[in-house]
């Protein structure tokens, strides 16, 4: 069976004038129906830029190579029409500042209804009843007096909401959310996340999920996708990638991470060093200048993929039956 | 001398926003921070924290209440006092980019203080930035670069070292790590601790992520709408917290446990957190809690110990 939504060897560039930034280097991996899928990844990771490619959103010139499929076509080359046409009924993407996907000028329920009617045909009051009921799908209370403000008379989350309704209006097979409930609160974080989730099961619908917290991965996803210095360094289900990590940098990440159940406070075990310079990133492993385990080879060829399980693979030299064991990360009585 | 570094009694910070419009940022606060230890206040955004942290290390002048530091009373102190006191409570930001000046260069943005209190002039000061670069783990060449020559960690690195160059003995640290990639947090949050053991240091640390509040606390302060609802042992508040609106807090962290997440209940608040404007009467927290009954809207609870060290404001626990 095919996937719902494939990527194969993206590659995007920059020009800068401090030279190309390779913002992604590698990139290939799945969405299959009705999976959440979660993308993690230090920031500059290429996270965004991956998303925004899917979308439609960075110019031709900056995609160097690669394929993106939705629903076995390829959308990568799509005419600006038919991108729109497919945003409008396929593929729904939440950011991370809802402000940015909304008018301060226009009244929050006439910028749903618009949205609405540019990619259905429904009359003025259809449209604002749709509205209406999306609103209340999202939990906003008092609905129809609601529609009638402007997103600075709603909080944070609520704007959160309203950006997620006009992402739905469209019923998408694909949810793209970037960071979605970064910039809100713990308890409003709580809220959206369960709203996704119920919407999800609700609608039978995909999301891709990009986050850099493990706990909201941990929650939410089936299967995790780990980016490191423009390329996935790790990806398989999220028990996988909690329970048998087999990449050095998803080691790092689960150890940096407080334990919530420690009686006694253990010291953080950081991952030392810097992220990656994308100007000139190195031609071996990108981890290579912080990963306490870089062989030769690691610094002179870039890992394939190795095989781990089904749907389990990892970008590093580690997995090659020829390299020395190392003592098996064990997430030690993480809960 | 005390074993309490700061006490805060009844503190208010009010703004006005408009000619009938007050926000009541901090309204009536008490609370004390023991010599060594660390404090943390953790609270949903515009609860109040930034403001409470600014107001103890001088940025804003309290609207009324006393602060007292080191067994001075702030606002009424001589000259001589208050520049000592200046130099004794340093404050961290959370944004290291917007908090360095991007057109000094590293060195003088850390000799800073050193310039301002004359601590330290020619070799000596140069002797000096180059020590503190490396005790936040820094290379003394870096002294002669710009701040945006660096990555964020590193940045926050400088804003630590710019802190620490006029000798303070308490440091307000506000989301000092919420601008930082999971990775480098736990590598600011170690030096942090080191510098607290090495430099006999008393922290008041503001942040959002809960789990990292826990690690590096002694104590925790819970804050909500301008008001404390709960402080205890940072181990007791989270085995059993008092308030309804910690238990809500803390029941919405995400666990990184795939297993553990998939069983949890949580307590999932509804409703957003009301405009600190127009507070709501008696208990603020009342519109959203799940145990509000008639009193909680009439009358406001009173603060109370009611276990050993931990003290919180809920007419639960008032029979
Ligand atoms: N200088 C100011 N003038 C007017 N209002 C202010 C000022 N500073 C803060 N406030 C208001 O005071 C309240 C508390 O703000 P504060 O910045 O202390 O919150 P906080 O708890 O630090 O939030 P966050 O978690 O978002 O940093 C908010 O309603 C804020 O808008
Ligand atoms: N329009 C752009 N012009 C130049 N560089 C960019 C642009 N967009 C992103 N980048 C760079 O590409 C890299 C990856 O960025 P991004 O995908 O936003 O990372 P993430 O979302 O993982 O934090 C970063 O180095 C970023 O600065
Ligand atoms: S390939 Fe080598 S450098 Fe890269 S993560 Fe694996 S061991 Fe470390
Ligand atoms: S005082 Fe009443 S409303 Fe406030 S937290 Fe306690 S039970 Fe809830
Ligand atoms: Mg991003
Ligand atoms: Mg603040």
């Amino acid at each position: 069976m095919s996937h719902l939504l494939e990527v194969e060897h993206l590659k995007v560039t920059f020009p800068t004038y401090g030279g190309e930034v390779q913002a992604v280097r590698d990139v290939s991996f799945y969405v299959d129906q009705g999976e959440v899928v979660a993308i993690v990844g230090e920031s500059g990771s290429g996270k965004t830029v991956t998303v925004q490619t899917i979308m439609g959103l960075i110019p031709a010139k900056n995609i160097k190579d690669g394929n993106v499929r939705f629903n076995g076509k390829e959308i990568l080359h799509l005419s600006k029409k038919e991108m729109r046409k497919l945003k409008g009924s396929e593929i729904g993407m939440v950011f991370q500042d809802p402000m940015t996907s909304l008018n301060p000028t226009m009244k929050i329920g006439k910028q749903i209804a618009e949205g609405i009617r540019k990619h259905q045909k429904l009359s003025k009051a259809e449209a604002k009843q749709k509205a209406i009921e999306l609103l209340r799908l999202v939990g906003i209370p008092n609905a129809e007096e609601r529609y009638h403000q402007y997103p600075h008379e709603f909080s944070g989350g609520m704007r959160q909401r309203v950006v997620i309704a006009i992402a739905l209006a469209c019923n998408p097979k694909l949810l793209i959310a970037d960071e979605p409930t970064t910039a809100l609160d713990v308890t409003i974080q709580a809220q959206i996340l369960d709203l996704m989730k119920e919407l999800q099961k609700k609608m039978g619908m995909s999301i891709i999920l990009i986050t850099h917290d493990l706990g909201v991965v941990a929650e939410m996803a089936q299967r995790v996708i780990v980016m490191y210095g423009g390329t996935v360094v790790e990806t398989g289900t999220v028990f996988d990638i909690f329970e048998n990590p087999k990449h050095p940098y998803t080691w790092g990440l689960l150890r940096s991470i407080p334990n919530l159940h420690d009686k006694e406070k253990k010291r953080l075990v950081p991952i030392e060093g810097s992220p990656p310079d994308l100007f000139s990133p190195p031609k071996g492993c990108p981890f290579a200048p912080r990963c306490p385990y870089a062989m030769e080879i690691c610094v002179e060829k870039n890992p394939t993929p190795f095989h781990i399980s089904n749907g389990h693979t990892a970008n590093c030299w580690l997995n090659d039956p020829r390299a020395p064991k190392v003592e098996a990360f064990i997430a030690e009585g993480r809960e | 001398m005390s074993e309490e570094i700061l006490q805060v009694e009844n503190v208010k910070k009010y703004f006005k926003i408009g000619p009938n419009q007050t926000v009541k940022s901090v309204d009536g606060i008490s609370f004390a921070i023991r010599r060594g230890e660390t404090f943390g206040l953790v609270g949903e955004s515009g609860s109040g924290k930034s403001t409470l942290g600014k107001t103890i290390v001088g940025l804003y002048p309290a609207t009324s209440g006393k602060i007292r530091f080191d067994g001075h009373e702030l606002g009424n102190l001589d000259r001589q006092t208050q520049r000592k006191l200046n130099r004794e409570m340093q404050m961290i930001f959370q944004d290291p980019h917007a908090s360095l000046n991007p057109r000094m260069r590293v060195g003088d943005i850390i000799a800073e203080g050193i310039d301002a209190h004359h601590l330290a002039k020619g070799k000596e000061r140069q002797e000096l930035v180059y020590h503190l670069l490396e005790r936040v783990g820094l290379r003394p060449e870096h002294a002669e670069r710009f701040p945006h020559e660096f990555s964020g960690g590193q940045r926050q690195r400088i804003g630590i070292a710019r802190a620490l160059a006029v000798k303070p003995k308490f440091i307000v640290a506000d989301e000092p790590i919420s601008a930082l990639d999971v990775s480098i947090q736990a590598q600011v949050v170690n030096l942090l601790d080191d510098l607290k053991q090495e430099e006999d240091l008393t922290y008041l640390f503001i942040a959002h992520d809960l789990g990292m509040v826990k690690h590096i606390s002694d104590r925790i302060g819970v804050m909500y709408l301008g008001k404390m609802m709960e402080i205890a042992e940072s181990s007791d508040l989270f085995e059993e917290p008092l308030h309804p609106y910690t238990q809500a807090l803390l029941s919405a962290i995400p666990i990184p446990n795939p297993r553990l997440a998939r069983k949890r209940e949580r307590i999932v608040l509804s409703g957003d957190p009301p405009s600190p404007v127009h507070p709501p009467s008696g208990c603020r927290f009342r519109t959203r809690c799940p145990y509000a009954t008639d009193i909680c809207s009439k009358v406001e609870p009173a603060w109370k110990e009611v276990k050993k060290n931990h003290w919180t404001a809920c007419h639960l626990y008032n029979q």
